[in-house]
C-alpha cells in the first residue's frame, strides 16, 4: 500500500505513469476531453496552427461548442463560431456542435456523455470544473494550454491540496445546490480555495439530485478552486448510464488521505442565498436580502450553472398562473436543445410566456453580458448564473444578485428580490 | 531579465471582466484587447499606460474567466511584469503560457506612479520612489523554464524538434 490519495490524486496518477503524486508536483496529464468554445478555441486554434503538429491527438477526444455568441450576434462573433466550424471540418472533430444541437457547454457534455466519471478533462472555459459533478477532474485553462492538449493529449498540471467539504442534514424547501455553494463561498471567500481541489461529501447529497451536484462543482471556481469533485454513487450511476457511449470508472478517496482542511456544514440551518453584487462571496440568508426591499429590472434563469431541467421545473413551479412585475423582464435560457423540448413537453415553457417570460435558445448570453439580456446604466438583475462583477451583465454601473431559479422567479413576479414563499 | 516603469495600481479581486469586459471578446486581435484593457476598472488606462509600466494590484488578480484574452491584453499594453499579493490560478498559468511575467509579493507599499525596476530572475523589486526592496515569491522551476523558452508554444515545438513525439 503507497501513501493514501484523494479521488482527485488517484485521477491524476491514473492519466500519469507515475506510481504516486504528492499535490505540489507539477505532472503531465493525459487529457480524456478537451474542451473549447467560440470565444475560447480561435486563439486555441490559431496556437495549435503555430506548434505545426498538423493533426489532432485524437479527434474523438475534442469537443468543441459555439454556445457564448450563438446563434450569432454579430459579425465577429459569427467569424469566431467560423473558425471552429472550419477547424471542426478539417480534422473531422467528432464533438462539434452546430447551433441548433449545441447548448451551453457545460450543460451539453454530461448531457450526451461526452465527459464521465473518472475522466481527466481540461477545458478553455473557467466552468469546465462542472463535470466534477460526476467524479470526474475537471479544470478550466486557458486557450495556449487547449492548443497543447489538442497537439499531444496531455497537459502539464499542477496536483492541487484539497479541502474537504461536508454538507450534513436534509436541505429546507427551496434549498438547492446553489444555496450551498453561494454559502460555501461566503464562508471562505473567492480566493478561499485558490489553486486547491473542493470534494464535496456528506448526507445532504443523498437527498438532493445531480443537477444540484453540478450546480456547486460549477461554482466551485468562485472560490478560486482548481476543481469540485464529488465521489460518484448511485446516483451518479443512474444519471451516466444510458448516456456513455465508452467505459468510465468510480474513484473513492483513500481511508486516510490527506486533507488541507476540512470543512462542516449544518445544511439544515442553511436558508436561500443572495450574493450581492460585486462579488459571489457576498452572500447573504433571502430574508436579509428581501428585508432591503431591493427593485429589479431583470430576472435570468438559465446558463452552466442553472439552466437544467430541474431548475426550469422549479422556476414553473413558482410562475405557474402569475405574471411578472409591470416594467420588468424575465428571461428563460434551457441550457440544451433536449433540456427545451423537455421543457416544452412538460407545459413549462407555456407557464413562462404566460407569466411574461421571453425563452431564448440555448446560449450563455446574458451571463457575461455577450447578448440577450444586457443591463443599461444603473440597472439590477437577479440571475440563477455564476458571477456578479462589476459590469458582468452589461453597463459598469449595472449590479448582478446572484441566486436560485426559485428565488429569480419569485423576485421577477413581485419585481424585487424575494423569496418563494412570498408568492406562494 | 531587468524591466524599469511606473506603477498602474488596482485593488483586491480584479476579475478577467475588469481586465478585458465579454463585450469586446468577439474580437480576439491584440489591437482590440489593448483598447481594452482594464476598461472596467479604469476606463482611461489603455490612453495612459506606456510601454514598460507595470500592473500592480492586492489579492487574487485575475479571478474570474478562464479567457486568456486578459494576459494578452495586458501584454499587448506594453505591460512587461504583473505584481499582486496573490493571482487567481487560470490567469497565473495563462500568463506564463503566453510569456506575460507574474511575480507574486507584497504590494502594500506601491503606488500608483511609483518607478519600480524589477529583476525577474532574482524577483528582486525596487521602489526607486520610495527607496525600498521587496522580495517576490521564488517562480516554480518548471514556470520559469516555460517563460525562458518563450511560453508554452514554443515549448512545445522545442519538444516536437527533439523528438519527443
Amino acid at each position: 500500500m503507497g501513501r493514501p490519495l484523494t479521488i482527485t490524486e488517484k485521477i491524476i496518477q491514473n492519466h500519469t505513469d507515475l506510481s504516486t503524486v504528492l499535490p505540489g508536483d507539477i505532472v503531465n496529464a493525459r487529457v480524456d476531453i478537451a474542451l473549447g468554445n467560440d470565444i475560447t478555441a480561435p486563439i486555441a486554434i490559431k496556437e495549435f496552427e503555430a506548434i505545426g503538429i498538423g493533426e489532432v491527438f485524437d479527434r474523438k477526444k475534442i469537443a468543441l461548442v459555439p454556445d457564448h455568441f450563438v446563434p450569432n450576434k454579430d459579425i465577429l462573433s459569427a467569424r469566431q463560431a467560423k473558425v471552429l466550424r472550419e477547424f471542426a471540418k478539417k480534422h473531422d472533430i467528432e464533438n462539434y456542435f452546430e447551433c441548433g444541437e449545441a447548448g451551453v457547454e457545460h450543460a451539453l457534455l454530461p448531457e450526451k456523455g461526452i465527459v464521465l466519471p473518472g475522466d481527466l478533462v481540461v477545458g478553455a472555459d473557467s466552468h469546465t470544473c462542472t463535470y466534477g459533478a460526476l467524479g470526474a477532474f475537471a479544470t478550466g485553462v486557458g486557450s495556449t494550454d487547449l492548443a497543447y492538449a489538442f497537439a499531444f493529449g496531455e497537459l502539464w498540471l499542477k496536483v492541487p491540496e484539497t479541502i474537504k467539504v461536508i454538507f450534513n442534514g436534509k436541505p429546507k424547501k427551496w434549498v438547492s445546490g446553489k444555496d450551498l455553494v453561494l454559502y460555501l463561498i461566503g464562508k471562505i471567500g473567492v480566493e478561499g480555495a485558490n489553486y486547491m481541489a473542493l470534494e464535496f461529501t456528506g448526507s445532504t447529497f443523498k437527498h438532493l439530485g445531480m443537477s444540484d451536484r453540478f450546480t456547486i462543482s460549477n461554482m466551485a471556481i468562485e472560490a478560486g478552486a482548481k476543481s469540485g469533485i464529488f465521489e460518484p454513487d448511485e446516483i451518479t450511476e443512474d444519471y451516466v448510464k444510458g448516456r456513455a457511449k465508452r467505459d468510465y470508472i468510480f474513484y473513492k478517496s483513500d481511508e486516510g488521505a490527506e486533507y488541507a482542511k476540512i470543512l462542516n456544514f449544518d445544511t439544515e440551518s442553511i436558508n436561500p442565498q443572495v450574493a450581492f453584487p460585486h462579488l459571489p462571496e457576498n452572500s447573504v440568508d433571502i430574508n436579509e436580502a428581501s428585508a432591503k426591499n431591493i427593485k429589479i429590472d431583470q430576472s435570468v434563469i438559465g446558463s452552466c450553472t442553472n439552466g437544467r431541467i430541474e431548475d426550469l421545473r422549479i422556476a414553473a413551479e413558482i410562475l405557474k398562473g402569475k405574471k411578472i412585475a409591470k416594467y420588468s423582464r424575465l428571461i428563460v435560457i434551457p441550457a440544451t436543445p433536449d433540456i427545451y423540448r423537455m421543457a416544452e413537453k412538460e407545459g413549462l415553457i407555456d407557464i413562462f410566456m404566460d407569466a411574461g417570460a421571453v425563452v431564448s435558445t440555448p446560449t450563455c448570453g446574458p451571463c457575461l453580458g455577450g447578448y440577450m439580456g444586457i443591463l443599461a446604466d444603473g440597472e439590477k438583475s437577479i440571475s440563477s448564473t455564476n458571477r456578479n462583477f462589476k459590469g458582468r451583465m452589461g453597463d459598469v454601473t449595472s449590479e448582478v444578485y446572484l441566486a436560485n431559479p426559485a428565488v429569480c422567479a419569485a423576485s421577477a413576479i413581485l419585481g424585487k428580490i424575494a423569496g418563494p414563499d412570498e408568492v406562494a | 531579465m531587468i524591466f524599469s516603469g511606473k506603477v498602474f495600481k488596482f485593488g483586491d479581486n480584479i476579475d478577467t471582466d475588469a481586465i478585458i469586459p465579454a463585450r469586446y471578446l468577439n474580437d480576439s486581435s491584440e489591437e482590440n484587447l489593448r483598447k481594452h484593457c482594464m476598461e472596467d476598472a479604469d476606463e482611461s488606462f489603455s490612453t495612459k499606460v506606456s510601454k514598460g509600466d507595470f500592473i500592480v494590484a492586492g489579492n487574487n488578480f485575475g479571478c474570474g474567466s478562464s479567457r486568456e484574452h486578459a494576459p494578452i491584453a495586458i501584454k499587448a499594453s506594453g505591460v512587461p511584469v504583473v505584481i499582486a499579493k496573490s493571482f487567481a490560478r487560470i490567469f497565473y498559468r495563462n500568463s506564463f503560457n503566453i510569456g506575460l511575467f507574474i511575480l507574486e509579493a507584497d504590494t502594500g507599499g506601491m503606488d500608483n506612479g511609483d518607478i519600480l525596476e524589477i529583476n525577474t530572475d532574482t524577483g528582486e523589486i525596487k521602489n526607486k520612489t520610495k527607496n525600498t526592496v521587496v522580495k517576490a515569491k521564488p517562480i516554480p522551476k518548471f514556470m520559469s523554464e516555460l517563460v525562458n523558452a518563450g511560453g508554452l508554444i514554443a515549448y512545445a515545438k522545442k519538444k516536437i524538434k527533439e523528438g519527443k513525439k
